[in-house]
């Protein structure tokens, strides 16, 4: 009972300023909306009992994320201090394909057999995580570094073209 | 396990009501008038003058890249430095060293790189 008011209430915090995202027509507000999103999410995460992702997500997506979205608007010439229309001529096709994604979503959320024995969940969270890093995901972990590597000299590369 | 979670929205909803609090007195009590130089960013301070919303420096956003790339680093490596103990009860600490390390040095080139372009200075 608590938990579904707790739910609704999160939802509610997460998709109201989604919603001031995509229709505010000023970007910086747009983006700062991002954050109260984010927020709502890692309610969500919490709900599900995975604590770790849900630290991450405030510190990647709402810290982070959020900041570089900010740092972008304000670098590109045309993005601040202009009212902006979100929407464009498209609507009908527009709608008509959101139309049928939430139709086909509708329909795989009723068909799929949702297995309803409950897991176990770990002792600590962030213990499992780190021990699938170090044994079966071992690989992917190493590789994130080289993922982060190869992103930030190319962001480096990019950004000292523009100077 | 998930009750203990109400304390932080406890926390949540006293800080929304601490915050909202004040601005709600003002707008009961205060009274309101309206002139030029109240609408200015620092009353009685220096004149402002072009636009708040300028086009920012890129390195700016070189700074918060590099700020989030080590983040993410920092993140990935917290779940190691919990398991790190349990690894060496189980004999692996060498290995699982080995592989944390690795995952640093690779990082620690970007750093390098960022440095030695000189992403690091404010020219």
């Amino acid at each position: 009972m608590g938990e579904l008011a707790a739910f609704i209430i999160l939802a509610i915090v997460t998709l109201l300023p989604a919603v001031v995202v995509v229709t505010s027509r000023n970007l910086v507000r747009a983006a700062m909306s991002l954050i109260p999103s984010f927020l709502g999410v890692t309610g969500l995460f919490v709900l599900l009992q995975a604590e770790f992702v849900a630290g991450i997500q405030i510190l990647i997506y709402a810290g982070a994320i959020a900041v570089l979205i900010l740092f972008v608007i304000m670098l590109t010439q045309g993005g601040t201090g202009t009212a902006l229309r979100q929407v464009n001529e498209q609507q009908l096709v527009g709608g008509l394909v959101a139309g049928a994604l939430t139709i086909a979503l509708l329909g795989l959320l009723l068909r799929t057999p949702w297995p309803l024995v409950a897991g176990t969940l770990p002792r600590s969270n962030v213990a499992a995580v780190g021990g699938a890093f170090l044994t079966n995901f071992i690989l992917a972990f190493e590789i994130s570094s080289l993922v982060l590597l190869v992103s930030l000299v190319g962001a480096l590369v990019i950004a000292r073209r523009e100077q | 396990m998930l009750l203990d979670w109400l304390y932080v929205a406890v926390f949540a909803v006293v800080g929304i009501i601490m915050a909202a609090l004040p601005l709600a007195v003002v707008w009961l009590l205060a009274p309101r008038a309206d002139y030029p130089q109240k609408r200015l960013t620092y009353e009685s301070g220096v004149v402002p003058f072009g636009q708040a919303w300028a086009q920012f420096n890129i390195r700016y956003y070189l700074f918060a890249l590099i700020f989030v790339l080590f983040e993410v680093e920092v993140i990935y490596l917290f779940p190691w430095a919990v398991v790190f103990r349990e690894f060496i009860n189980r004999q692996l600490g060498g290995f699982v060293f080995v592989e944390a390390l690795l995952f640093i040095v690779i990082l620690g080139m970007g750093l390098i790189y960022a440095w030695r372009k000189g992403a690091l200075e404010w020219v």
